[in-house]
């Protein structure tokens, strides 16, 4: 392969920045759509769309059904046994799934971006122990982990945190050292050591930038898998306390009530496939295009 | 083959010790035990005895030793909730309901996803691919406890088919494990179908065709023999998500084994039980984990061999 | 040996694969004949048809993109693209089989070497195991993998290339086909032991009457193996006849450039098919003589129509489409 057919690694960072517009241009439309009207448009906007309080309702209002199903549009998807609007609960149910996810991700993905990239490019004892700790924390089923942390210090907004970022190091500690293994024995980063770069310079300028797509990749493919956990973490009561809004505790509360009010728990859960299926699809579009030697995940 | 099971056996040791100094730090998180197991009216000198019988006053060092050696005895303490019982005895009396729920659901997927991952990849790109490709989907989008109360909702409430919840025969189990393995369905059907296409493409399979091969014994026997292997270091991880999963699903149908148990202890805040049932977990996990290599090495010679 | 009726006779035969750029014929009405105990070679470049109609023969061509849409394939009397796909898998091993280029992966990773020559025999005779499990090890006997009884135990990773490609030998001759396509059985071998293999085809064919129809583009071979040759260009047959009057008398400008690109051991192997330009893109191809563009005697008519095949006045059968024969003393075939 000459020069011409293979881009530099220097040549494909600053091609896929170029490209921004057209590959967005690209994306596909509908689970774009889904996302901004489910998840990111209520997250942020809650406080002022939503049409009812989310926390306390109004009790003569109780177990109204939805609109089409004998309700009425105040409470287009009927109400719960305290009188509060499913819809506006949702909407603020939102921001739960989007700031967990968010925060997650981003602890999780640098602490496991820094052990990965650290196992990969010094190999010898640091791997030894970094990628034994992954094995272990894979071996450590996550909702385990949530369980006694539960237990010994309460459920909270920090605790679903906690296991979130121990379920995702792992994963990309995992991965971005396989990239780091390959990156490291390029002729580039061989150029870059005969020049007298330090290892921070190394590792910063030349080996990050081209494990980006990868790291990129991954977070997108883990939104959804985050949301899934959190939602079952507080349904189990184990994640976020009541009475905060979110989408796995609506589910909760709907359950002992599906005979007679299913909409409490359907749409909630609705709302959680709806974005999960999204959030999946965008990951796949993403993978093809930025990483498609990913396939297998 | 033995040094290759050997080296596996003890690495699955190490995880066992690694997930049991966890297990012990998070105890040392939840304050001392002596508060929450003695009785309320308990004085000054029942606390110092028991701090004492604990070994509560060496060090942490020591200390976990001392609840390891405990622990490979099974005994992990009293329980809290259920007063006179002990934690491990707890759970191994509600292990079986979980296997069996467990079990039954990994087989049922397996039987699922395997032959629609192979048939999706013989005839890909027609409605039948499409089709997997949406239930794939599915699958990995709903979360297993809205799927559960929905089946509930749709199959026991309003056509009553089958029973709600609770342990009972064959029919008992049909809404919980396909709650609790759609989502493993998904995953091995994608893994399946992706390793069926790479084995398909391949030159033995060219040449088994070549032989006069029957195409049925070509897709189902040379082919699949291959491609299962892709899929099967993945059973590992399915199998246990599964378990896991039956925290959620048992919880959904009151069906009363372990992760039923591990609910109610932590609504009882019972740590004794919740650390019994990580432990277990993680046993069965690794244990799971280990069939699934020695599994592996024997579909697979080149591993055999080495 | 001209009074032997062929085993196999080939007429007409039309491939089509659908590909993104459209339809192509990939093989484009390509005749021959090969007798018992005769060995055919199929010359040409990558990309000339020639993997394409030797799968077409077993009616293997790559599902749904490929497909054979036109002429015959008469194998001992019998009309292959008619039979039924039930009637083509007793063919297929029994009376045709076929030796693929790379042996390090047309074996089965995950079974043994028996079993595998166990099931090309039990495919096409049902016997006791024993039975089968005897006549594999005499199979890989046959085509002397050393101590048979022993290796029928081995896997394929445990063996080294030439002994896989003896393995993938005893597959396809387990049943005592008649016909053995070899497309390129030697491409991946080291020098010497592609010798032996060539050798150890010679042989069998010696004893059993097999014949062969070997794909390569490697002329040194066909003039050791072959006792006719095809050379085809862009899915069709260019030249064809036998292979010292081939050597010795180049009809086909192509044909002329093919040998005398042959490399000699001290001769670069870069040099390998020195012929200006590119074989035609299949979905975009001349209509005339699809070699013109390239030819360097190519004159208009070349470039208007398709030259009609011409026989040699020597009556060898050697025949060739080219316009350059025109008025000479060569005649128009008949068929």
């Amino acid at each position: 392969m000459t020069d011409t057919t293979q881009p530099t690694p220097e040549q494909a960072v600053s091609r896929s920045k170029l490209g921004v517009v057209a590959q967005l241009r690209s994306l596909p439309m509908v689970p774009v759509f889904i996302l901004v009207f489910i998840l990111i448009v209520p997250a942020l906007a809650a406080d002022w769309i939503a049409p009812h309080n989310p926390i306390t309702g109004r009790i003569p209002d109780r177990l109204q059904p939805p609109v089409f199903f004998g309700g009425t549009w105040e409470y287009p998807l009927g109400t719960d046994r305290l009188g509060r609007d499913i819809l506006s609960r949702i909407m603020h149910g939102a921001k739960v799934s989007l700031s967990v996810s968010i925060v997650g991700i981003i602890f999780g993905g640098v602490l496991g971006t820094i052990l990965g990239l650290i196992a990969g490019y010094f190999r010898g004892w640091a791997d030894a122990i970094i990628m034994r700790l992954v094995d272990i924390t894979m071996a450590l089923p996550s909702i385990l982990l949530a369980l006694v942390l539960a237990v010994s210090v309460g459920p909270s907004f920090q605790t679903v945190i906690a296991v979130v970022v121990f379920v995702l190091w792992a994963l990309y500690a995992r991965q971005v050292r396989g990239e780091v293994l390959s990156i490291r024995e390029r002729d580039f980063v061989a150029r870059a050591r005969v020049s007298g770069a330090s290892h921070l310079r190394i590792i910063f300028r030349h080996i990050l930038p081209n494990a980006a797509n990868t790291i990129v990749v991954l977070a997108t493919l883990q939104v959804g898998s985050v949301i899934l956990l959190e939602a079952g973490l507080s349904f189990l009561g184990v994640g976020i306390p009541k009475p905060t809004p979110a989408w796995g505790l609506m589910v909760a509360d709907g359950r002992q009530l599906i005979v007679s009010a299913w909409w409490i728990a359907f749409f909630p859960g609705l709302a959680i496939t709806l974005t999960v299926l999204a959030l999946n699809l965008l990951g796949d579009w993403m993978r093809d295009r930025l990483d498609p030697k990913m396939k297998g995940l | 083959m033995q040094r290759y099971l050997l080296r596996r056996v003890f690495q699955s040791l190490l995880a066992m010790l690694a997930i049991s100094v966890i297990a012990f730090a998070l105890s040392q998180l939840s304050g001392s035990p002596v508060d929450s197991m003695l009785p309320q009216d308990a004085g000054p000198e029942e606390a110092e005895r028991l701090t004492k019988l604990w070994g509560l006053d060496r060090p942490v060092h020591e200390q976990y030793f001392i609840f390891l050696g405990n622990a490979l005895q099974g005994n992990l303490g009293q329980s809290i909730k259920w007063q006179g019982q002990s934690a491990m005895g707890l759970v191994l009396e509600r292990l079986p309901a979980t296997l069996q729920l467990g079990g039954f659901a990994i087989i049922v997927s397996t039987l699922i996803a395997v032959p629609v991952g192979v048939i999706a990849a013989v005839y890909k790109n027609t409605p039948f691919d499409a089709f997997g490709k949406i239930i794939a989907l599915l699958g990995q989008a709903m979360p297993n406890f809205w799927l559960g109360i929905v089946l509930i909702w749709i199959f026991a409430v309003h056509l009553k088919w089958l029973p709600t919840s609770g342990r009972g025969g064959l029919s008992h189990m049909i809404l919980p494990a396909i709650a609790m393995g759609w989502f493993q369905v998904a995953a091995l059907m994608r893994l399946t179908r992706s390793a069926m296409l790479e084995v398909l493409d391949s030159e033995y399979v060219k040449l088994a065709r070549i032989k006069g091969v029957p195409e049925w014994r070509v897709v189902w026997v040379h082919a699949l023999r291959n491609a299962a292997i892709v899929p099967l270091t993945y059973f590992g991880l399915i199998a246990g998500s599964i378990f896991t999963g039956s925290v959620v699903i048992e919880t959904v149908f009151a069906w009363p084994g372990t992760g039923l148990l591990a609910i109610d202890a932590i609504r009882g805040r019972d740590f004794p039980v919740v650390q019994a049932v990580v432990l277990t977990f993680a046993g069965v996990f690794i244990l799971v984990n280990l069939l699934v290599d020695t599994l592996y090495a024997y579909l697979d010679p080149r591993i055999r061999y080495k | 040996m001209h009074q032997v009726a062929p085993v196999i006779e080939v007429q007409n035969l039309e491939t089509r694969i659908d590909t993104k750029m459209g339809p192509i014929k990939a093989v484009d009405g390509v005749s021959f004949s090969v007798r018992p105990g005769e060995t055919l070679g199929i010359v040409g470049e990558s990309g000339s048809g020639k993997s394409v109609t030797a799968l077409s023969l077993l009616r293997l061509v790559p599902k749904p993109a490929a497909k054979i849409v036109g002429g015959a394939i008469i194998l001992d009397g019998e009309d292959i693209l008619t039979v039924s796909e039930t009637r083509m898998r007793d063919i297929r091993g029994g009376k045709i089989s076929m030796i693929l280029q790379d042996p390090q992966t047309s074996l089965n990773p995950v079974f043994t070497i028996g079993s595998q020559v166990v099931e090309a025999i039990a495919t096409h005779l049902k016997a006791a195991q024993r039975e089968l499990l005897n006549r594999a090890v005499e199979a890989l006997r046959h085509v002397r993998v050393a101590d048979p009884k022993r290796r029928v135990e081995d896997y394929p990773h445990q063996m080294s290339g030439g002994m896989k490609q003896r393995v993938v030998g005893a597959i396809a001759l387990g049943s005592n086909p008649k016909v053995l396509i070899a497309d390129e059985p030697t491409t991946a071998l080291d020098v010497t032991i592609q010798a032996q293999y060539l050798q150890l085809l010679k042989d069998i064919q010696a004893e059993t009457g097999l014949a062969i129809i070997f794909i390569t583009h490697d002329f040194g071979v066909v003039a050791r193996m072959c006792d006719h040759v095809a050379v085809m260009y862009a899915g069709r047959v260019v030249e064809q006849g036998p292979v010292q009057e081939i050597f010795s008398n180049p009809a086909h400008p192509y044909t002329k450039a093919l040998l005398s690109s042959v490399p000699s051991v001290e001769e670069d192997v870069e040099r390998l098919y020195s012929i200006r330009g590119q074989p035609p893109a299949f979905w975009d191809m001349p209509k005339g003589c699809r070699f013109a563009p390239r030819c360097d005697q190519a004159m208009s008519k070349c470039e208007a129509d398709y030259p009609p095949t011409y026989e040699s006045p020597a009556g060898t059968q050697h025949c060739a489409s080219c316009w350059a024969l025109e008025d000479t003393e060569w005649t128009p075939s008949r068929s």
